[in-house]
C-alpha cells in the first residue's frame, strides 16, 4: 500500500477491525425508513446504532391545531397497516374525556372492525417476514384476502387504507347489507387461506432454521424495554390491553392470548399467527351478537350524544335543536371539559396510548401518542448482538416496525 | 386447485370484448419484409413496456403500492416485473409517502445515482405537495429536490390511480425523443435543481 | 387486599411526606406532582417496593406551560403495575431557563429514546443520559419545536400562501394559551426565488448535494 493516499478515510478506520455497514434508510429490508448502522466483525454483528426520524411528520404539533374530530385523520397514519384500530382508540379516548357512553351494538361493530384490522396488520407482518427470508408466495396469497378486508372497510367508511373510520360516539353510517355479506364471505373463506399460509411456514424447515434463535429476548428485559403487544407476548408475558383493561365491550368475548417462550422471531411469527386465529374467533362471536339485536336496537350505530356527534342532515334542515348542535360542533363551540386523560388500546404492535390534555378549548392543549414501535425499536441493538447479518434483517421485519408509528 | 377469486358479492359481468388494449405497433411505413418508423417510437415502445421501477416507499402509500404489486392489481402486467431497490438498475423512481426534510437529501442522492433516462413519479399527496402535513419537518413535495414527471394525487391513491399514473409515465416514455436527455432544456431543468 | 389508589397514595406520603403534592384522580388515574430532584427516587421506590411494584414505564413525555413562571416544562411519567393492573401518573416541573431532570435510563431501558424525544421536542436536558441528542428532527435544528412559541408550519415555504390558507397574520388565536411570535429562529424571512426549482435558503439542497 502506498503511503500517498488521495482518499480521505475517517479517523481510525484502518486500525479498526470491524466493518461498518449502513442498512437504510432506503433498503428493501427496512419496511419504512429507518437507518441502522451495523458494525460487523465478518458476518457477526458487534453493535447496531439506529437513526430514525426520516418520516417525522410532527403529529403532536399538528394535533394542537385541530379540533378533536379532525385528529382522527392523523391517527390513521400512525400504524397505517391497521388504521381502524388507531381511529377507534382515539375515539375511545375522546369518549372518555367527554363522558360519552356507546351502546353495545356500536361496541360490537367496533370490535369487528378492530379485529379485522388486527388480522390485516399481522398478515402484512407475517408475510413480509416470509418475503425477507425469501418466500414470496405466502405474501401473494394473503394480500388477496387483505383486499377483501379493504373492501369491507370501503363499505363502511369509503376508504381502503387510511380509513378515518367512525366518529366520537360511534360510526358515521350503519353497516350496509353488503358489508355484512362481505364479512360473511371473509369468515367463510379466510380460515382455509390462513391454514394454507400457516402450512407454508410453520413447519417449513428453512423458515424454522432462519427464525428460531434469531433475536431472542427474555421477559425481564422485554418489560424493561417497554415492549408490548405480540413482541412481548412472544417473550412469555401475557399482557394484552384487551384482556387487562377491556374497552369497547371486549369483556363480553372469549378469546385466548397466545404466548411464546423465547421471544425469538419464530415465536413472534407464531404469536401473530395465533392472534389471527383468535381474532377470527372474536369476529365470529361479535357478528353473532350483532345479529341478535332486534327491533330498534338493530339499527343503532352511534351514541346519543348530540353535543359531539353530528346530527342527521334531515334533522338539521328541519329541527331547531339539531341545527344548533350542528352549528356548535362545526364551529367549535362545544364544551370540551378541561382535563387530562390517558387511554390505551391494543394496537397491532402493542399498547397504543393517547395522552390528551385539554384546557377547555377547541383543540387539545397537548396530545401525545404512546407509540409501541418507537419504544421497542430501542431494543434492536440488544436483540442483534452477536447475531449474523441475515438475522438482522429477519429481526427487523419480525418486530413489525412501522415507520409512520415510530416517527409520528 | 382452482380457487374462484371474485370478491364482489354481486358480480357484474365485465365487458371484455373490445375493451382490452394491446400494444399496437407504432405508426410507420410497411412493406414486403420491412417496416420503417421513427427510432424514438421503437425505443419508446421497448422502454415503456419494460420499465423497472424503484419503489421508494416511505409510508402509507407504500402499503397501497404493496397492494398494486400483489396479484389483485398486478403491476407486472405492465412490464414492471422487476422491482429493485437499487437506483443503479432502475428507470422509474416511484416516491410513495411523506418525505421529511431529513429524508430529502436521501431522495436526491438516490435520484442522482440513477442512470439516464430516468423518470420520477410522485405517488400520493405527501410526495406531490406535502399532503396534510404542512409542518416544519415535512418537505412540501419532492419537486423541491428532484424534477418530477407524474404526480398521482390521493391519500392514499387507490391502486387503480397508481396504475393510471404508471400508464401516464408509459405515455411519456413512449413519446420521448431520443435527443431529450442531451438537450439544453433538460440540462437547464436539472441545473435549476442543482444537478449537473 | 387489592391495591387501590388510596393505598398507593398512603404509601407514597408515608415515604416522601409533604414533598409530593397535587394528588388527583382525573378519570380514575392517580396523578401527583413531585419535585424535579426527586423523580428518580420516587420511581425507584415505586419499582422496588414489594406491594407497589410499578415496574413498567408506559410513557414519558413533556408538556410546555409557557405562562407558569419557573414551572414551564413538565415531564410526565406514566407507570403501570402489570400484576395488579394499576396505572399511575406523576409529573415533575422545571423551568425553561434550566431544564435539568435526572434520567430514568438506569431504571428503565425504555426511557432512553423517550427522553431523547422529549429533549428533541422540548429541550429538557436529562442529566446522565448516555446519548442525549435529537432523535426525530434533523440534527441541525436549533430550536425545540413543540414549545408553544414556535409555529407549526415551516416559515420558509414559498409555495403555500398563508393568506389563502386562512392564516393572514400568524395564527395567534389557534394555540390557546400560547404566545405565538411570528418568528422562526432558524430563518429570517421568506426568501424570494425566481427560477423554478431553486427553493428557499433553508432547503437549498442544490449547494448541499453538488459537493459530491
Amino acid at each position: 500500500m502506498s503511503t500517498e493516499q488521495h482518499i480521505k478515510l475517517p479517523e481510525g478506520s484502518i486500525e479498526k477491525t470491524t466493518t461498518t455497514l449502513n442498512l437504510g434508510p432506503t433498503h428493501p429490508a427496512t419496511h419504512g425508513v429507518f437507518q441502522n448502522i451495523l458494525e460487523l466483525d465478518g458476518e457477526r454483528i458487534v453493535s447496531a446504532e439506529q437513526t430514525i426520524g426520516y418520516i417525522h411528520r410532527a403529529f403532536e404539533k399538528l394535533a394542537e391545531r385541530r379540533p378533536l374530530y379532525q385528529i382522527t385523520t392523523l391517527t390513521d397514519r400512525l400504524n397505517y397497516c391497521s388504521s381502524p384500530i388507531n381511529n377507534m382508540g382515539w375515539h375511545l379516548t375522546c369518549e372518555k374525556l367527554l363522558g360519552v357512553k356507546t351502546p353495545k351494538r356500536v361496541d360490537y361493530l367496533r370490535i369487528i372492525i378492530m379485529e379485522l384490522s388486527r388480522i390485516s396488520d399481522h398478515l402484512i407482518c407475517n408475510s413480509v417476514v416470509g418475503v425477507d427470508s425469501g418466500a414470496f408466495t405466502g405474501f401473494l396469497y394473503v394480500m388477496q384476502y387483505r383486499e377483501l378486508i379493504y373492501e369491507i372497510y370501503e363499505e363502511v367508511c369509503g376508504s381502503r387504507l387510511t380509513t378515518n373510520m367512525g366518529r366520537i360516539g360511534g360510526f358515521e353510517r350503519d353497516f350496509t347489507n353488503t358489508a355484512f355479506e362481505k364479512l360473511e364471505k371473509f369468515l367463510a373463506e379466510y380460515p382455509a387461506v390462513l391454514k394454507e399460509f400457516e402450512s407454508l411456514f410453520t413447519r417449513n424447515r428453512i423458515f424454522m432454521e432462519r427464525t428460531i434463535g434469531a433475536g431472542p429476548i427474555g421477559a425481564e428485559r422485554a418489560l424493561n424495554y417497554g415492549f408490548t403487544g405480540p413482541n412481548l407476548r412472544a417473550a412469555g408475558v401475557d399482557y394484552d390491553v384487551r384482556a387487562h383493561q377491556p374497552y369497547s365491550s371486549y369483556e363480553d368475548f372469549e378469546f385466548d392470548i397466545p404466548v411464546g417462550t423465547t421471544g425469538d422471531c419464530y415465536d413472534r411469527f407464531l404469536v401473530r399467527n395465533g392472534e389471527m386465529w383468535q381474532s377470527l374467533r372474536i369476529i365470529e362471536q361479535a357478528y353473532k351478537k350483532v345479529q341478535e339485536f332486534k327491533g330498534a336496537e338493530a339499527s343503532v350505530y352511534h351514541a346519543d350524544a348530540p353535543e359531539y356527534y353530528l346530527p342527521a342532515k334531515e334533522d338539521v334542515y328541519t329541527k331547531m335543536e339539531a341545527l344548533i348542535w350542528h352549528f356548535k360542533i362545526v364551529m367549535g363551540e362545544t364544551e370540551i371539559p378541561p382535563g387530562e386523560v390517558y387511554y390505551s388500546v391494543e394496537g397491532g404492535n402493542g399498547e397504543l396510548g393517547f395522552y390528551l390534555i385539554s384546557d377547555g378549548g377547541r383543540t387539545p392543549y397537548r396530545l401525545h401518542f404512546r407509540r409501541p414501535c418507537f419504544i421497542y425499536y430501542q431494543a434492536y441493538s440488544e436483540l442483534t448482538k452477536g447475531a449474523m447479518l441475515s438475522d438482522a434483517v429477519i429481526v427487523m421485519s419480525s418486530l413489525n416496525l412501522i415507520a409512520g408509528e415510530m416517527d409520528a | 386447485m382452482a380457487r374462484p377469486v371474485r370478491f364482489n358479492v354481486h358480480p357484474i359481468q365485465a365487458d371484455t370484448k373490445d375493451n382490452i388494449s394491446l400494444v399496437n405497433m407504432p405508426e410507420g411505413h410497411m412493406g414486403e419484409g420491412f417496416f420503417t418508423t421513427r427510432l424514438s417510437s421503437v425505443v419508446g415502445l421497448a422502454r415503456k413496456n419494460s420499465l423497472w421501477p424503484l419503489p421508494f416507499a416511505t409510508s402509507c402509500c407504500g402499503i397501497e403500492f404493496m397492494a398494486v404489486m400483489a396479484s389483485h392489481y398486478d403491476l407486472a402486467r405492465f412490464g414492471a416485473e422487476r422491482l429493485a431497490f437499487t437506483p443503479r438498475q432502475c428507470d422509474l423512481l416511484m416516491v410513495m409517502g411523506t418525505i421529511a426534510k431529513k429524508m430529502g437529501p436521501i431522495v436526491k442522492e438516490v435520484y442522482l445515482q440513477m442512470a439516464e433516462p430516468r423518470w420520477v413519479m410522485a405517488v400520493g399527496a405527501c410526495a406531490s405537495s406535502g399532503g396534510i402535513f404542512d409542518t416544519y419537518s415535512v418537505l412540501q413535495g419532492i419537486d423541491q429536490v428532484v424534477p418530477v414527471d407524474v404526480y398521482v394525487p390521493g391519500c392514499p391513491p387507490r391502486p387503480e390511480a397508481i396504475l393510471d399514473g404508471f400508464m401516464r409515465i408509459q405515455d411519456l416514455v413512449g413519446q420521448e425523443s431520443v435527443r431529450r436527455r442531451g438537450s439544453e432544456q433538460y440540462k437547464a431543468l436539472l441545473n435549476s435543481y442543482g444537478i449537473q | 387486599m387489592a391495591l387501590t389508589n388510596e393505598t398507593i397514595k398512603d404509601r407514597l406520603t408515608a415515604k416522601f411526606g409533604e414533598q409530593l403534592t397535587h394528588f388527583e384522580e382525573p378519570y380514575g388515574l392517580l396523578t401527583f406532582e413531585a419535585p424535579a430532584a426527586l423523580n428518580l427516587k420516587v420511581m425507584q421506590f415505586l419499582f422496588d417496593d414489594e406491594e407497589l411494584r410499578f415496574q413498567f414505564l408506559t410513557d414519558l413525555t413533556a408538556v410546555h406551560y409557557p405562562h407558569q413562571q419557573d414551572r414551564e416544562l413538565a415531564v410526565v411519567y406514566h407507570l403501570h403495575n402489570l400484576t395488579d393492573n394499576i396505572r399511575l401518573r406523576f409529573k415533575v416541573f422545571t423551568s425553561s431557563a434550566q431544564p435539568d431532570i435526572f434520567t430514568a435510563t438506569q431504571l428503565y431501558s425504555s426511557a432512553n429514546w423517550m427522553e431523547r424525544e422529549t429533549y428533541d421536542f422540548f429541550g429538557i436536558h436529562f442529566v446522565g443520559h448516555p446519548n442525549l441528542k435529537r432523535i426525530l428532527n434533523v440534527d441541525e435544528m436549533e430550536y425545540f419545536p413543540m414549545r408553544k412559541e414556535f409555529p407549526l408550519e415551516d416559515q420558509t415555504r414559498i409555495d403555500k400562501d398563508d393568506a389563502m390558507f386562512g392564516r393572514g397574520a400568524l395564527p395567534a388565536a389557534a394555540n390557546v394559551g400560547a404566545v405565538e411570535t411570528p418568528r422562526n429562529p432558524a430563518e429570517p424571512t421568506v426568501p424570494a426565488s425566481g427560477t423554478p426549482g431553486v427553493k428557499g435558503s433553508e432547503q437549498d439542497w442544490s449547494t448541499e448535494t453538488t459537493k459530491q
